[in-house]
Order: C-alpha cells, then sequence, then structure tokens
C-alpha cells in the first residue's frame, strides 16, 4: 500500500524529516507516536503534497507509484485522505456542497461518471445515517462554528464519502473530551476492512484504545526510532519520550 | 416608396439641410456614420419615427452633453473617450418587417443566441420567462406576450411603448435619471436606440420572471438602452437582465441608463448577471460599462431591490441607486463584483432617505484578482425629514494574489439626529490552509478558489432568483480563470 524509503524533507529550507522509513500494507492500521516537533504533521502534509513541504531527498511509492510529484488533488483522487488536526472553515459553502464537489471531483479524475443530485444525497444520507450522524450538519457552511468534536466527526464524514484506501488521521484525538473521542473513533473502525489502511498519528496512548493498531511506530528527531506492536503505546505512556529525545523525561 | 426611402426623406426634412454622409447605402446597412452631431440625434428619432416631443428632449439632452465635464471623481483609469469614433445607430436587416413569432426570426440570429448558450424555445418552456431580446440596440423577439397582456402587464421595446402608451412613457421618461444627471446619462438621453418598457398596473403581481438580455456584437457600436419600469399602486414585479458579448478589438462604449419608479405599497426586484468581454489579460478590446441606474420608491411602502453580479467589462462604472421618498420605504443593494487581469471597476451605491422610516440595506462583495483594482463607493445620505430613517452597510471585499486592490469609500451624510446608519468592512484573502483544505478533498485549486468564493458571495447569490443564481456560479468559476497558481 505504502512504502516510504529514506525520506528526506523540509520546511522553509529546514530540515524536518531526516530519512523516514515505513512500510503499510493493505488493512493495516499504524499508529506514529512522538514528541513535540517531531515531524508528524510534517509527515503527514509531505504525504498529502502540500505546497512548502519540499521533498529533498527518498521516496514515497503508493500502491506502486511515485507520489512525489503529483498534486495534492491528484494523490486524494488516487485514494489518499488527510483528516486535519485543525479542520478549515470555509464559510458560506454549505458542507453538502463541499462534498459534492469533491465526490465528482474525484470521480471525474479517474474516469468515473459524476452522481448527479438524487445519487449524492442518497448516498450522502446512507452515510450520515450508518455514522450516527444529523442531517442538520451538512446545510451548515464547512466547519463554520463547530464546536471541535463536530468538526472531528465532520472528518469522519469526509473519510466516509470520500472512501479512501489511505488514510491519515493528524491528531484527530486533540480537542476531543472521552464521548467525542469514543464517536470519532467508532467512524474510523467501521471504515476499517482488508482493502484499507490507516496511518494514526497522535501524542496519547488514549486513542489507540479505540482505534488498536497493528504496528506503533516511535518518531522523534525526523526518523523512526522504533517500532512495535500495540504494546508499545503503553509502553511509551509510562516511560515518555526522553529516551528517543534525548531529553528528561517530564 | 419603400420604407427606408420616406426614412431618409423624413430625416432630410426635419434637419432641412442635405447629410454630409452617404446616408442612403449606410441606411441599407441599417447603420449611422460614425460620430455624433445633433444631425445624428435627429437621424435616430426620425429612424424610429417617434414624436416631437422625444426629439426636443434628445436635442436638449445633446447640448447639455456638450457643454458638460466628464466625471472624474471614480478611481478608474482610461485614455479619453474620442465620442466620433462610434456609430449611434445600429439595427438588424430585418428591423423594418419586425418579426411576430421566432419562426420569423432570421436564423443567423438566432444561431448566435446558441453559441452564447441562450437556447430561445428552452427559455420559454423551462424559464417561463418573457424574453425581450435586444440586438444591437433594437429589440427583435418578445415573447409570452399573451400571456402578460391578460393582466395588463406592458412589457415591450421602449420604441413600441411610444405607439402604445406614450403618455405613460413621457410621464415618467426622466423623472428619476434627470437629462442631465452625470454625462454618460446625458449622452443616453440624446442617443439611445432603444431598450424595455415595463409598466405592471394597480394591484397585479407580474405572473413571471421578466428578462432582457442584451448584446453588443456589431464593431464599434456604442450601445445606448434605455430601461424604464413603473410598477404602480400594489404591483409587484422581478426583472433580470443579463448580458454576454462575444471577442472583439476595439474599447466599446456602453451608457444605458434604467430608471424604476415604484408607486404606493408597489416592489420591484432588479437582478442582472453582467458579463460583458473584459479585454485580453491587458484590458485591450474591453467594453466601458458607464451606467446609470437609480429607483425611485415614490409612494408609501414601495420597496426596490437591486441585485447585480458584475463579472465582465474593462472599466465598470455603476451605481444602482434608491431614492426613498416615500414613508415606510425599503432600499436594498445587493452586489458582487469580480475583477481579474486588468479589469477596473468602480461600483457602489446611493441610498438617499427622505420619507419617514425609509430604510435600506447595502451588502457589498468585491473580489480582486490578477492585478485588476476595484473600488466600493456608497453614499448613505439621510434627509432632515427623515424620522427614523435605518441604514445597514456591510462591504466585504476578498483578494487573490498580491498584484490585486480592494478599496472601500462609503460616504455618509445624516441630517437627522435619529436615523440610525451601521458601516460594516472587511478585508480578507484566500488563504492556503482553506486551498490546500479543499484540494486534499480532490477539488483542482481553480475549482477551489471558485468555492472559495461562491461562499464568500452566498448572501448575495440568495438574493438571485433561481435560474440566474446557477448561471452566477458558474460565472465566478469562469471569470476568475487563471487567477491561481
Amino acid at each position: 500500500m505504502l512504502e516510504i524509503k529514506d525520506l528526506h524533507a523540509t520546511v522553509q529550507g529546514k530540515e524536518i524529516l531526516k530519512g523516514v522509513n515505513l512500510t503499510v500494507n493493505p488493512g493495516e492500521v499504524h499508529a506514529i507516536m512522538g514528541p513535540n516537533g517531531s515531524g508528524k504533521s510534517t509527515l503527514s502534509y509531505v504525504l498529502a503534497g502540500r505546497d512548502g513541504y519540499e521533498v529533498t531527498g527518498g521516496r514515497i511509492i503508493y500502491m506502486g507509484e511515485d507520489l512525489t510529484e503529483l498534486d495534492p488533488e491528484e494523490r486524494a483522487a488516487k485514494g489518499i485522505f488527510l483528516a486535519f488536526q485543525y479542520p478549515v472553515e470555509i464559510p458560506g459553502v454549505p458542507n453538502s456542497t463541499f462534498l459534492n464537489e469533491a465526490v465528482n471531483a474525484v470521480r471525474r479524475y479517474r474516469g468515473e461518471d459524476e452522481l448527479d443530485k438524487i445519487q449524492f444525497v442518497k448516498m450522502l444520507r446512507a452515510k450520515t445515517k450508518e455514522l450516527n450522524m444529523s442531517d442538520e450538519m451538512l446545510k451548515r457552511a464547512v466547519n463554520v462554528g463547530f464546536s471541535g468534536g463536530e468538526k472531528k466527526r465532520n472528518e469522519v464524514l469526509q473519510m466516509a464519502v470520500l472512501e479512501p484506501k489511505l488514510s491519515i488521521l493528524d491528531e484527530t484525538d486533540s480537542g476531543l473530551d472521552i464521548d467525542a473521542l469514543k464517536i470519532v473513533s467508532e467512524g474510523v473502525n467501521a471504515l476499517r476492512s482488508p482493502e484499507r489502511s490507516s496511518l494514526v498519528i497522535t501524542h496519547y496512548q488514549r486513542l489507540l484504545d479505540y482505534i488498536v493498531p497493528d504496528k506503533v511506530h516511535v518518531l522523534a528527531q525526523g526518523r523512526i526510532q522504533k517500532t512495535g506492536g500495540k504494546e508499545l503505546a503503553l509502553e511509551l505512556e509510562k516511560n515518555g519520550y526522553a529516551d528517543f529525545t534525548g531529553e528528561e523525561a517530564a | 416608396m419603400s420604407a427606408t426611402a420616406e426614412t431618409v426623406e423624413q430625416v432630410k426634412s426635419i434637419s432641412g439641410e442635405k447629410y454630409k454622409y452617404g446616408f442612403v447605402t449606410d441606411i441599407a446597412a441599417d447603420k449611422a456614420p460614425k460620430g455624433l452631431s445633433e444631425d445624428i440625434v435627429r437621424f435616430i428619432s426620425a429612424k424610429k419615427g417617434e414624436p416631437e416631443w422625444l426629439l426636443e428632449w434628445r436635442l436638449k439632452a445633446y447640448r447639455r452633453w456638450l457643454e458638460m465635464p466628464e466625471p472624474k471623481w471614480s478611481k478608474v483609469d482610461f485614455p479619453p473617450i474620442d465620442y466620433q469614433q462610434y456609430h449611434y445607430y445600429s439595427a438588424p436587416k430585418s428591423d423594418d418587417d419586425r418579426p411576430k413569432s421566432l419562426d420569423e426570426v432570421d436564423p443567423e440570429l438566432l444561431a448566435t443566441y446558441e453559441k452564447l448558450g441562450i437556447p430561445i424555445k428552452e427559455q420559454e418552456v423551462l424559464a417561463g420567462v418573457a424574453v425581450d431580446y435586444v440586438f444591437d440596440s433594437v429589440s427583435v423577439a418578445t415573447t409570452f406576450k399573451k400571456k402578460l397582456e391578460e393582466v395588463g402587464v406592458i412589457f415591450c421595446p421602449i420604441s413600441e411603448a411610444l405607439e402604445r402608451c406614450p403618455d405613460l412613457v413621457r410621464k415618467y421618461l426622466g423623472t428619476v435619471v434627470p437629462v442631465a444627471d452625470n454625462k454618460h446619462a446625458c449622452l443616453n438621453s440624446a442617443v439611445f436606440t432603444d431598450g424595455s418598457f415595463v409598466y405592471i398596473p394597480p394591484g397585479v403581481r407580474c405572473p413571471m420572471e421578466l428578462s432582457t438580455y442584451f448584446r453588443i456584437n456589431e464593431m464599434n457600436t456604442g450601445q445606448f438602452e434605455r430601461t424604464l419600469i413603473v410598477a404602480d399602486k400594489g404591483s409587484y414585479v422581478s426583472y433580470l437582465e443579463g448580458c454576454t458579448a462575444p471577442m472583439r478589438d476595439e474599447n466599446q462604449l456602453h451608457a444605458a441608463v434604467v430608471e424604476l419608479v415604484a408607486l404606493d405599497d408597489a416592489e420591484i426586484k432588479y437582478s442582472t448577471v453582467q458579463n460583458w468581454y473584459p479585454g485580453d489579460e491587458e484590458g485591450k478590446g474591453g467594453i466601458y460599462n458607464f451606467v446609470t441606474k437609480r429607483g425611485a420608491c415614490r409612494g408609501k411602502n414601495s420597496k426596490i431591490s437591486w441585485t447585480q453580479v458584475e463579472t465582465g467589462s474593462a472599466i465598470t462604472w455603476k451605481y444602482p441607486s434608491c431614492i426613498l421618498q416615500g414613508d415606510n420605504s425599503v432600499g436594498e443593494f445587493y452586489s458582487i463584483a469580480i475583477t481579474n487581469n486588468a479589469q477596473q471597476a468602480d461600483t457602489g451605491t446611493k441610498m438617499i432617505h427622505l420619507g419617514k422610516n425609509t430604510t435600506s440595506r447595502i451588502i457589498s462583495k468585491g473580489i480582486s484578482a490578477g492585478k485588476s483594482d476595484q473600488t466600493y463607493r456608497g453614499l448613505v445620505k439621510i434627509s432632515p425629514k427623515a424620522e427614523g430613517a435605518r441604514n445597514y452597510t456591510q462591504c466585504d471585499s476578498l483578494l487573490i494574489g498580491d498584484k490585486c486592490g480592494a478599496h472601500t469609500v462609503p460616504y455618509i451624510e445624516s441630517k437627522n439626529k435619529n436615523a440610525i446608519v451601521e458601516h460594516e468592512a472587511t478585508t480578507s484573502t484566500i488563504s492556503e490552509d482553506q486551498l490546500f483544505y479543499l484540494r486534499q478533498r480532490g477539488i483542482p485549486e481553480e475549482a477551489a478558489v471558485a468555492l472559495v468564493v461562491n461562499g464568500f458571495c452566498r448572501e448575495v447569490m440568495q438574493q438571485l432568483p433561481m435560474e440566474f443564481a446557477v448561471e452566477a456560479q458558474k460565472l465566478v468559476g469562469i471569470s476568475l480563470e487563471g487567477s491561481v497558481g
């Protein structure tokens, strides 16, 4: 599914990723944990192709294809989805209009027929029902006036609608209370399948109680420092990241 | 004697002298020679078989025009206009035998409309709109007339109205925009060739949206439409105006005048989607759109609402305004102006509060891209007698890129201590975060920009009639092509 080889990346001339290696197979959920400033968000932006995040070395192979030259929208159309740590507000654009645009843009890219209004609404209703979300959320402007929890649920809804092959969840747990965390996790788990993979980026072990990973990686100082099973997360929770940053544990 | 020859004779007899120009051949082409003079004014009037009073009115306007200075206060920049380089009259050849139905319309004309995406038949059936087409200043087809006649609505070219109901035209023409209001309106008064006339009788709710498509097609033809809409007591009408123009090389002058009159308890909703040729990337060849639009809320409880989507023209100079004379009358102005490349727009509104408890609302959304420059210029004036007057103004500017400009120039003159006037203004840019977010969901960059801009304009878009709103949303995307990346 995803193979990252010796990935180096810079932001504003500063090297943040210093040789990341990572392989994710179809159906797997990998967690990436690490302290602040370790390069976790940078990794997610580099995978999504954000402008200003420059790959200076190494390769990102996704479904057998090198991604580095592709625009963000092309990567999205190929099935890469990034759930944002801070979902962005788009004033005046109803959620349903946004989703309709996205779904049809992706379908056009793939050479599929666009969904007409009726087909789209039917599909959207099915998704909101599946995720136990109210249709009222669809009429509101994208993320405008949404609570932290609503924003994250909206990310999960987008994920459900776009049906990505690789989902990257960037600190989806930040700013969520325990109830919201459960709901969001259920949403993510509902989308798990043997064909889909996820990369879950988080500070805390807590999220991994709900979204149980196949593998846990520690990203620090721009490199994967350690890889283990889900028990590694518990270990980190207990000992902190000091072993990997060269600093004393707090 | 043929109709054409008759006209020539008539013109000659009116002017009392022989024309310098080879009019016979020109009239065969149905086009006045280039340039402007009293003779040309007389020619136009004669060509249209107008009554004496209107000719005098035109001549008075022409003489005033000669003396008037160009308005210089707007923030637009262009070389002086050579008024002698334009033709002031041109008409399709079939003018003398005006078609009674679409079957009689020149097929080539219909083909042109179809190229512009305005299939007449489809519009008739689907939109239920009576369309009064203006092709190079003369209306060639009016539809749905019967249905309107049943309820007594008059909707026809203004030249036809001069025959059908001359007293109505005479009573209201020039009463909202006086002959010498400004140089552009003055020119229009002298040389207007056609336009629409609408009269809604007392208590009638017009059964359909009225619509006119204006186009500019002939080389070097200034366009001078004159529109007059009168809503009698307790009536309602919604009027749509849309414009497109094909590519061309030289600047075209357009100076239209629109006058609206709302009597007691009447309401007029006037919507415009304007997409005239803006010129190339340097603005070369684009249209100069110098328009005077004004409505008078003459009766108590009357209401006039302007909605405009301005995406075209090299230069836009336009201030649809309301004179709130009647007590409790309401004026509204909803505007979206988009400028890209080298376009310039100086647009806004004037709300003149004269009556008691008059209210006005101004929502202006300006989007500048490329190296374009845009100004919102608005006046809210409260007269001493306008007890309890209220105004709310909101001006939002959105900048795309770092080479464009947005300016907000609100003038507020309040002479009544009890009036409440509110003004809010914001300026923002499309953020990189927003674009990345949308692109990450698969929406290509230009479509993402269009989506953000449409969201920014939503409040105004919602004021447009449904079929216009769809068209306008597409226009937003088209207008901003090439503005990013």
